[in-house]
């Protein structure tokens, strides 16, 4: 299992990413520049947090115009995996990659903190070792996290069990109260209609190691590897 | 020279003689803005330099003191850390947002080109009491800047991907025309690999790397370096225009081509812009310095060789080149998308010679600019105030109700929860933070994947602390204390203090009380550093934070901010400021019996509206005891607390709020002297910390054996309730959230209404 890390001028979470595989999980992994597109050799690419481009435009509208953007539509399509981290899920919905947009949260302001969340399916290769309903933590940080998708394909989304992660309170309960940026039914993560391309705004590879408060984010890593 | 031209580049005409004295001839207007920049209060410290030679700066663990943009200590025998703070007070009124932003930028920058990769900042802020607004004549409402503050700090680290971890934020009406706005970074690097702002060899080129250059921020130096008056909105155009994306491909550009070891030298270009940036590093390469301005890149039409000189754009760098590097640098930096040119070079005449399009428009000696800058033995005096706040009989206060004073104390700003402040700040990116913001220290275990790489087991913490009341009413002892509490919340973390930097915000010096403040507190300073045994490394010296008004002049409280680091041998073994576990037993050492002194408390000011009373000497054995005892037991102790904004019973209370669970306590305190006093004095040197039952006796012998006090005090609960025993009686007995909501709501609902 080879990993890749995209890194686009502006990302800031791909030493963190690179980390946590190379260290933690102790896999395969390079870092991949913006403007490269032979990436036949990964497996799974992850897409990860920062400001590429300086958010300039629209938070990703930049980075889904570059040679690897590009290159990671056909990589999908050959039913390779494709994970998008905050800022890497906001590249990956303006990519077309995945549904919805990411608006400005909804208080207007960025939101750094730990938050819980609830699986809602655990069927896929982004979340085979947590169960349907378990309540996670993981940290949040970010100005542009409140996902939006029109009532259509959200029908479908849910049909699908496109629908990955939801913002709830440590019981599980999904509300407004639990909803850190205004989120369409606190939708925190979700994936493609294949469920191979994810795309999710709580940091995983920032709670890998109790050291650092929580090592829930390794169960969702640890599941891409039984692919 | 016309006055009016002198002022513009607040130079005075005694300053202006002594120019045309060293350089034998009258200076040309670009000339003159050289000096008039490196000349200025903010540049050249002209009036605080014979104060800063007090500071002790040398131990073995030093690897660079003061001289350089940062201070750098060993961690252990392969890696270094560098370290500063800077201030950013003056642009950050003007405009909050590009004010703070261009302040975190500016201190990253420092901290890159000692060759260190910057993996934290933390931020002290100052603003004034939000509940005045709407009350004030001449000075802007406080709110708005809080949030633009805030947002700017945000946007800027946020984006660059360097957490901040920590800080502290104050709340004093004194601060409302002049709210500080003190940035801290520190980077990680091998310590055999460390730059200087410096050449090598003559003849080596001078690459600036990064943004283009523009019209901002010119003057942007002699801006800082005036206090405020009704015209101060006139000079928005001088605050400087930041971008993070650019600063943080900046940080990528110039840590490749430290790898690579394809650059000399390294210095950002911070106040005074290009011929700050170029003359400081001829001077520090006892070398000059030959600049041809049509060679930087511009963002602007029909700039004039005097402002391209000035201008304090941001995101920009020098590098020294040998010639055969100069294209790779060159490559390297278009690779990241920034601008890159060869603007000059090193030569034998230590003068810096600035040519713009074949015609040389500046010829002047870096001694002179650098070197030979006015130094102003500025007159002292005791201020008259000082016998009027000294005059205070805490006895004859009224005494309160208990509960609602705990109350009030809990929600005044300075003490409540600063969450609204550190949500909005990415405090985790790097995923090295251990001890997030809310707690005394901030913890960082330190790694990196590449460039550079670093695998430690140690780990280090990081404080930051100032209480500019206790410096006002006793700029000796105050200046002591700052230090002392700096150092003492990274002691009780569990880790060793190895050095301090300290930015030294001050009213306008030409006042002589407030020159005698100065030389006060840093002597107090230097005194504790000395006897705690951390050099000061680095810092910045912000002066004029006045503000001119009709009725009078507003000077700051003096304001030393410290930040100190410290070294844990392994992070994981880290103290936390939390209480841990229920049912865990609380005990406080230090000076325990000791009659308590409300002097300069937030407890006097927020319940009877006062700033008075004498400052004590604190006890430095006292205090060696202390750390001594947290050092020997730190497998015992569960967490530490000391005691400082809002006293004894905040220091007890505190830990309990978690921010995943508030805990519940049972408190006990014996005491001969005013309830009052003894729950809300910040004077004496205690700390709170919790243990397991069973090891309790072991460290009460522990205690004994140091010849430290200790006691019992307490209980941590496993319900939501808060029940507080003095002498017996029970004073408090409800639920401990009512503290916390107090606590909690004291800062956000007047931020957030």
């Amino acid at each position: 299992m080879k990993f890749g890390v995209a890194v686009y001028p502006g990302s800031n979470c791909d030493y963190d990413t690179y980390y946590v595989i190379r260290d933690i999980l102790k896999k395969d992994v390079d870092f991949i520049d913006y403007r490269q597109t032979d990436i036949d050799k990964f497996d799974c690419i992850i897409v990860p947090g920062g400001f590429s481009f300086g958010d300039y435009l629209r938070p990703g509208a930049l980075a889904s115009h570059t040679p690897l953007t590009y290159a990671l539509r056909d990589f999908a399509e050959k039913d390779k995996f494709v994970v998008g981290i905050c800022n890497g899920f906001q590249i990956l919905t303006e990519a077309h990659l995945l549904p919805g947009v990411l608006l400005p949260n909804s208080h207007g302001k960025f939101v750094c903190k730990h938050q819980f969340l609830r699986v809602e399916n655990d069927k896929t290769a982004f979340t085979n070792k947590l169960s349907k309903g378990q309540v996670v933590k993981l940290p949040i940080a970010h100005h542009d996290g409140n996902y939006f998708v029109d009532e259509d394909t959200l029908k479908q989304m849910e049909e699908n069990g496109q629908i990955i992660l939801r913002y709830c309170d440590e019981n599980g309960n999904v509300s407004d109260e639990s909803n850190p940026n205004g989120s369409i039914l606190n939708i925190a993560g979700v994936s493609n209609k294949n469920k191979n391309v994810f795309g999710l705004m709580p940091h995983p590879e920032r709670a890998c190691e109790s050291l650092l408060g929580s090592e829930d984010g390794l169960l969702f890593l640890k599941s891409l590897l039984e692919i | 020279m016309e006055e009016k031209l002198l002022k513009a580049h607040g130079l005075n005409v005694e300053e202006y003689k002594r120019i045309v004295e060293l350089i034998g001839r009258e200076p040309n207007e670009i000339e003159l803005g050289i000096f008039g920049a490196l000349w200025s209060e903010h540049c050249s410290y002209k009036s605080s330099k014979p104060y800063l030679k007090v500071f002790p700066t040398k131990a073995d663990w030093v690897i660079q003191g003061p001289g350089e943009n940062a201070g750098v200590v060993e961690i252990d025998d392969k890696y270094a850390v560098a370290f500063k703070i800077e201030s950013h007070n003056h642009p950050s009124y003007i405009e909050p947002f590009h004010g703070a932003a261009t302040g975190v930028g500016g201190i990253i920058r420092d901290i890159l080109s000692m060759g260190a990769r910057p993996i934290a900042l933390m931020d002290s802020l100052r603003f004034g009491d939000i509940r005045k607004d709407g009350t004030r004549k001449g000075i802007k409402d406080t709110k708005p800047i809080v949030k633009r503050v805030v947002e700017g700090i945000g946007f800027y680290g946020n984006c660059i991907g360097v957490p901040t971890v920590g800080g502290e934020t104050v709340f004093d009406e004194v601060y409302a025309g002049n709210p500080l706005v003190n940035a801290f970074c520190l980077g990680v690097l091998e310590k055999d690999k460390m730059y200087r702002a410096r050449a090598t060899e003559i003849g080596q080129k001078m690459i600036m790397v990064g943004s283009s250059t523009g019209r901002d921020g010119i003057h942007g130096a002699t801006m800082a370096s005036a206090e405020f008056s009704s015209e101060t909105e006139s000079k928005r155009p001088n605050v400087q225009i930041g971008d993070p994306f650019f600063g943080k491909r900046l940080i990528e550009c110039t840590l490749e081509v430290m790898e690579k070891g394809l650059i000399e030298g390294c210095q950002d270009f911070g106040a005074a812009g290009l011929a700050g940036s170029t003359s400081e590093f001829g001077a520090k390469s006892s070398m000059g310095v030959r600049v041809y301005l049509e060679n930087v890149p511009l963002r602007e039409e029909n700039m004039t060789p005097y402002e391209i000189l000035l201008s304090e754009s941001q995101e920009r760098m020098l590098y020294s080149v040998k010639d055969e590097n100069v294209e790779e640098v060159l490559n390297i930096a278009k690779k990241h998308g920034l601008e890159a040119a060869v603007i000059g070079e090193t030569t034998d005449t230590r003068r810096i010679e600035v040519f713009y399009k074949g015609e040389k428009v500046a010829d002047l000696p870096i001694s002179a600019i650098v070197d030979d800058a006015p130094v102003y033995n500025r007159p002292v005096k005791e201020p008259e105030y000082l016998k009027e706040v000294k005059n205070f009989d805490q006895n004859s206060l009224s005494k309160p109700d208990i509960r609602e004073a705990i109350l009030k104390v809990l929600a005044s700003p300075t003490v409540a929860n600063k969450e609204w402040i550190y949500t909005q700040y990415d405090h985790e990116v790097g995923t090295n933070t251990v001890f997030k913001p809310g707690s005394d220290a901030a913890v960082l275990r330190l790694k990196w994947v590449v460039r550079p790489q670093v695998h430690t087991k140690k780990g280090i913490a990081i404080a930051s602390d100032c209480d500019g009341k206790k410096v006002y009413l006793d700029p000796y002892e105050g200046g002591k204390r700052t230090v002392l509490e700096a150092v003492r919340n990274v002691y009780i973390s569990g880790a060793k203090p190895l050095a301090i930097t300290d930015c030294l915000n001050w009213g306008n010096p030409e006042n002589p009380e407030i020159m005698w403040q100065f030389k006060m507190a840093t002597q107090g300073m230097a005194d504790a550093c000395r006897e705690l045994n951390v050099p000061v490394i680095s810092g910045n010296v912000s002066l004029y934070n006045e503000t001119v008004l009709e009725e009078g002049r507003l000077n700051v409280y003096p304001t030393p901010t410290t930040v100190a680091v410290g070294v844990i041998d392994e992070v994981e073994k880290a103290i936390p400021s939390h209480y841990q576990h229920e049912g865990d037993i609380i005990l406080i050492i230090g000076e325990l019996t000791k009659e308590p002194n409300i002097a300069g408390s937030e407890y006097l000011k927020e319940i009877h509206g006062l700033v008075k009373g004498n400052i004590t000497a604190p006890d430095f054995n006292v205090e060696k005891k202390v750390m001594n005892f947290i050092h020997t037991n730190r497998d015992k102790i569960k967490s530490a607390h000391d005691v400082s904004d809002g006293g004894l019973i905040v220091a007890l209370l505190e830990p309990a709020f978690r921010k995943d669970k508030v805990l519940g306590l049972e408190i006990n305190i014996d005491t001969p002297y005013r309830e009052d006093f003894e729950l809300f004095d910040e004077l004496r040197s205690i700390v709170v910390i919790s243990a397991k039952e069973e090891d309790v006796e072991r460290l009460i012998n522990s205690a004994k054996q140091l010849e430290l006090e200790i006691k019992q005090v307490g209980k941590v609960l496993n319900k939501d309730k808060l029940v507080l025993n003095i002498n017996g009686n029970k004073v408090i007995d409800e639920p401990i959230s009512v503290f916390y909501n107090s606590w909690n709501e004291g800062l956000r609902r007047l931020l957030e209404v």
